[in-house]
């Protein structure tokens, strides 16, 4: 379920299966720590907004990208757990995971 | 970022910004705390508790605020718009199958708008690193033990949308009417940590 209209530019989509990049920037960034270089499957887009990176390192003008709840698997995440585990995150946090 | 803020780097950078935006005339103190004051006027739980008791009792009304949280909203008066930027609010909604939970482990995310400012657990480092692990051991703590068919989920707000839980309608509640239902539904219930 979308809950805002899906603009021309979103990359992923519902159903997607993507891996959250492993970096560690200097700066903030809102991807947390325990989603990175972990793979989970797209539910949903949540509109688009500013990148918050752009956005506390003074980029002017910041960019903006859609921004996915993404579901993961807790097993997935911490190596246990039945439960998931939805995180929102920023487009350029994700790359395409293919499917094996 | 740590669980307490008063004497951390932010505080300290948001009290320079207060105080070089009043020096150089770009609003004054009082005009800060007008906006505040404003906002938080009309934050409550209870705006949360109608529209959970809403949609309880108008199944048209439950369909609108799972599809599009922002507009259902208004029909009650409420509105994501009164902080900073507006924001996007995805109601998500328990049933037999599944329940949820919400959490914002980077900081302490919370839809103030419709349940007030959040209780000081929720921004707790504990209930933030342990709920998105060991879920059903944090809900047991707060005395909700779940079936283990339940499917959980957990709701990290670590973006620009904001979560509210749209509990089960208890069982023996038919006879009542839409305010009786509102005073039965718990802060607690919206976040997901008790049913009602």
């Amino acid at each position: 379920m979308a809950c805002l209209p899906e603009p021309a530019t979103a990359r992923y989509h519902a159903g997607d299966r993507v891996k959250v990049r492993t970096y560690d920037p200097p700066h903030h960034t809102r991807a947390p720590r325990y989603t990175r270089g972990r793979v989970g499957t797209v539910m949903e887009m949540h509109g688009v907004h500013r990148v918050p990176d752009d956005v506390v390192r003074g980029v002017t003008p910041p960019s903006s990208e859609a921004v996915y709840a993404v579901a993961f698997a807790a097993a997935d995440l911490w190596g246990e757990g039945q439960h998931q585990v939805i995180v929102n995150l920023w487009e350029s946090y994700l790359e395409r995971q293919e499917r094996a | 970022m740590s669980g307490t803020h008063t004497d951390s780097s932010i505080s300290q950078q948001v009290r320079d910004l207060e105080s070089t935006l009043e020096q150089r005339g770009v609003l004054s103190g009082l005009e800060l705390d007008a906006v505040i004051d404003r906002f938080l006027a009309s934050a409550s739980p209870l705006n949360g508790a109608r529209l959970v008791a809403r949609a309880w009792v108008d199944p048209a009304f439950r369909e609108r605020l799972l599809a599009d949280g922002n507009a259902a909203i208004e029909e009650l008066g409420l509105s994501m718009s009164g902080g900073v930027q507006p924001q996007l609010l995805r109601v998500v909604e328990n049933t037999d199958a599944v329940h949820n939970v919400i959490v914002c482990t980077l900081c302490s995310c919370y839809p103030i708008s419709i349940l007030g400012p959040s209780p000081s657990w929720y921004k707790s480092e504990a209930y933030r690193s342990r709920v998105v692990r060991q879920p059903r051991q944090v809900l047991a703590e707060f005395g909700l033990s779940l079936a283990e068919e339940v499917e959980l989920r957990v709701w990290d707000a670590s973006a620009e949308t904001r979560y509210l839980v749209l509990p089960c309608r208890p069982a023996g509640t038919d006879g009542l009417g839409e305010e009786e239902l509102a005073a039965l539904v718990t802060r607690n219930g919206m976040i997901g940590t008790a049913a009602v």
